[in-house]
């Protein structure tokens, strides 16, 4: 969903004048949203610009990624870096089971801290983070 | 060949009794702009939908949440956190925030002069919006306006 929200931001973003590119790991969601311009990164979701602790693929990546507001001149393009999570794709049958629970979160309007002490930061500061 | 979310997650959810989630398909071909100046002179908008916020911020909610938060470039990555409907997906990036949020690789593209420069402030919200309309209504006008201020000439965008 996050996906097909992207899409629709930068679809929008290029009507008005704005050229975008968009980063995807979940190359049919985001060949559904159709968006000017994209770059697939075979990875497990979590990991749109690169694995933890690595750097140099986070850099390769973004890089990648930018050049191709340069490089892609067919609407709707999605180049495939060719990037291997793993040697086996094991974690693909894991993402594409059927038979799992609902893994999302409860639904309100609380914030979702992610540790405690992260409310506390916010009272105490000014910074909402929605003004600036 | 690159994993089925669009039929795994239908299925699931099928499976679950839920009412099937209605995917966007688009319908027209999508607007294409050219950029204007080569990228080594452009200034580069950022957004990630993953929910990330710097300490201090707000957390986002988990109820079509279409705030939108500012997290300077210069934030060090200890203090990027993350809200998202999906957490389960969150683990790594919760570990290092630039499996989502590359803040040092885009510094590092503005040192090289592989960028002109990136926006000072990096947009983040909260993707798993569920209504679409709010999507377009909300959230769309706050970042194309947010990207305006910023005098971007192009963006770049980050979906977990």
């Amino acid at each position: 969903m996050c996906h097909q929200t992207v899409s629709l931001i930068a679809r929008h973003l290029e009507t008005a004048g704005t050229p975008t590119v968009c980063l995807t790991s979940a190359r049919d969601i985001t060949a559904a949203g159709n968006p000017p311009r994209a770059v697939f990164v075979d990875y497990p979701l979590g990991h749109t610009s690169g694995r933890p602790f690595d750097p140099e693929d986070q850099y390769d990546i973004t890089r990648a990624a930018l050049a191709g507001l340069e490089t892609i001149d067919e609407p709707g393009d999605i180049l495939d870096l060719g990037r291997r999570w793993s040697d086996d794709d094991g974690w693909k049958a894991d993402a594409m089971r059927t038979d799992g629970e609902d893994t999302r979160s409860a639904r309100d309007t609380t914030p979702q801290w992610q540790y405690p002490e992260d409310r506390i930061a916010a009272e105490g500061t000014t910074n909402s983070g929605e003004t600036t | 060949m690159s994993v089925r979310y669009i039929d795994a997650i239908t299925a699931r959810y099928e499976n679950l009794g839920y009412t099937p989630y209605r995917w966007v398909y688009a319908e027209d071909p999508p607007a294409f702009t050219p950029m204007a100046k080569p990228l080594a002179n452009s200034r580069i908008g950022v957004l990630t939908t993953s929910g990330a916020y710097a300490l201090g911020q707000t957390a986002f909610h988990y109820k079509d949440d279409t705030s939108v938060r500012a997290i300077p470039k210069t934030t060090p990555k200890q203090d990027i956190r993350f809200s998202h409907i999906t957490e389960n997906y969150l683990e790594d990036p919760r570990r290092d925030s630039e499996c989502v949020l590359p803040l040092t690789a885009l510094n590092r593209l503005e040192d090289d002069g592989f960028v002109g420069d990136v926006a000072d402030d990096t947009l983040s919200c909260m993707g798993g919006i569920y209504s679409q309309r709010r999507v377009r209504e909300e959230l769309i006008p706050d970042l194309a306006a947010r990207f305006e201020a910023q005098s971007v000439d192009a963006v770049f965008l980050i979906p977990m």
